[in-house]
């Protein structure tokens, strides 16, 4: 398994216009496939417009203590691309203001930006309904300094959202790592313990699932059973809802499709997939990402393609959620991923 | 043409069968897709029967078709194994137990 990203291997892939130039050609130039842009067209939603936004999305930094084979962030221990306290102050004063109910911060793993737990404690007085942290569960034991952060999670009442692609050994640690899999079982164990996850608690502990390989996911409510059955009978941890993620054909995802040759195959599932129902409530709809050096995107995904959203508005510290809101958000054919089957978002299926 | 009987590409074109006739296609995938609904059965354990017949029958794109189902329902792949060697026994159990027939006839044959 890679122990270092894309871009500290100065792979070729880790540029941003490398990967769109593999998604706007190929089988799609060729008219094999349809444009995403032809594809909603047909249903009256080109140009894709938002609603109203309800979550304010932003990655604090791209530095991970993992370096898992799907990662559309290409993260890593070795990226260095940290939100300053400067640009968490101007998000700050953003989140006072914003009419967005859900506050989610990602990364990376965000707990590594040095400046983590002022931001949270600032920010969790700016009283969003929904605070989330998506934390990767290692970190928790990855250093002495993070064993409290369930404690530090709990006082704010953050909104815990983890990784855990499969409740085996095997497949989790093949997607993210050797040892990922016991210390994700301890770290859950011990959110457990202060009462995250727990039927009934108001501190909420969800996990994101990834297929780990070249297929989608399936249904979310059966993988959800699944999950909760073997996780509760084999080691007793309890959580609350599992949101199922199709992988998106960027960054280190794309790398591994390209070169294990499931890329064209991978493509027609997503397009196979398409359903018309998902085009409206896709998470670019009612979403704004912040990077960590403070410019906005349409999505996560967006962001890691570096494309800016189509506005005037164009950075967090010039931000005007009315003017954001006019504008058509910037697609490629990696928006399949969020259209195919039930649908796919940050909080899982939308259709 | 292709210059090889099975090409995984064809999967793809499956639903093409229809073009042909209209009728017959529609049945048969309406009739398919109710077969793999959640019922007494769940879908999960469906699933596995078909990747067990599909080895069976030997059908190359249903092993592909399968195996590619399994693991978007988070089937381990030591699940897999079992439902193939499941298969597999009732095959060769279906061979094996002519075995009798052969007895029967040599008995009958012999002094």
């Amino acid at each position: 398994m890679a122990t270092k990203s894309l871009k500290a291997q100065q792979s070729e892939l880790s540029s941003a216009n490398k990967q769109l130039e593999v998604l706007n050609n190929g089988i799609f130039a060729d008219g094999e496939l349809p444009y995403f842009k032809d594809k909603i067209a047909e249903i009256g939603h080109f140009p894709l417009r938002p609603t109203k936004l309800e979550i304010l999305q932003i990655n604090v930094g791209y530095m991970c203590n993992q370096v898992c084979a799907h990662c559309h962030v290409d993260a890593g221990p070795d990226r260095k691309e940290i939100m300053t306290k400067e640009t968490m102050a101007q998000c700050l004063e953003v989140i006072k203001n914003t009419g967005a109910h859900t506050l989610d911060l990602t990364g990376g793993a965000p707990e590594m930006n040095p400046n983590f737990r002022w931001f949270v404690e600032e920010a969790s007085r700016a009283g969003v309904k929904d605070f989330i942290v998506r934390s990767n569960l290692t970190i928790i034991r990855a250093n002495k300094k993070y064993y409290d952060l369930p404690e530090f999670f709990k006082k704010h009442n953050v909104h815990v959202v983890s990784s855990m692609p499969h409740y085996t050994r095997g497949k989790t640690d093949k997607q993210r790592g050797d040892g990922v899999f016991d210390k994700s079982i301890k770290a859950l164990q011990e959110l457990n313990t202060v009462g995250y996850g727990i039927p009934d608690s108001d501190l909420r502990l969800d996990l994101v699932y990834n297929p780990s390989g070249a297929y989608l996911p399936g249904d979310q409510i059966a993988l959800e059973q699944d999950f909760k059955k073997a996780l509760r009978e084999d080691f007793n941890i309890e959580f609350h809802n599992l949101f199922a993620i199709t992988n998106l054909p960027i960054s280190r995802f794309l790398d591994y499709l390209l070169a294990s040759e499931n890329y064209e195959d991978y493509m027609y599932a997503l397009v196979e997939a398409y359903n018309p129902a998902a085009v409206a409530n896709v998470m670019c709809t009612n979403t704004i990402s912040v990077s960590w050096d403070g410019w906005l995107y349409d999505c996560d995904f967006n962001q890691m393609l570096d494309l800016k959203v189509a506005s005037k508005i164009k950075h967090i510290k010039d931000y005007n959620e009315e003017v954001l809101t006019d504008r058509n958000i910037i697609i490629s054919q990696h928006c399949y991923g969020c259209t195919a089957g039930a649908g796919s978002s940050c909080q899982g299926t939308v259709a | 043409m292709a210059d090889s009987y099975y090409d995984p590409k064809d999967l793809r074109k499956f639903g093409n069968i229809t073009e042909w006739s209209e009728e017959l296609g529609s049945k048969f995938f309406d009739y398919y897709s109710k077969v793999f609904e959640e019922g007494a059965l769940s879908a999960r354990e469906k699933s596995l029967i078909a990747l067990a017949v599909a080895h069976v029958v030997k059908c190359p794109y249903c092993i592909d078709a399968y195996t590619k189902d399994g693991l978007q329902r988070g089937i381990t792949k030591e699940e897999m194994m079992e439902a193939v060697h499941a298969g597999a026994a009732i095959e060769s159990g279906a061979t094996l137990v002519h075995g009798v027939q052969m007895m029967n006839k040599y008995n009958k044959l012999s002094m």
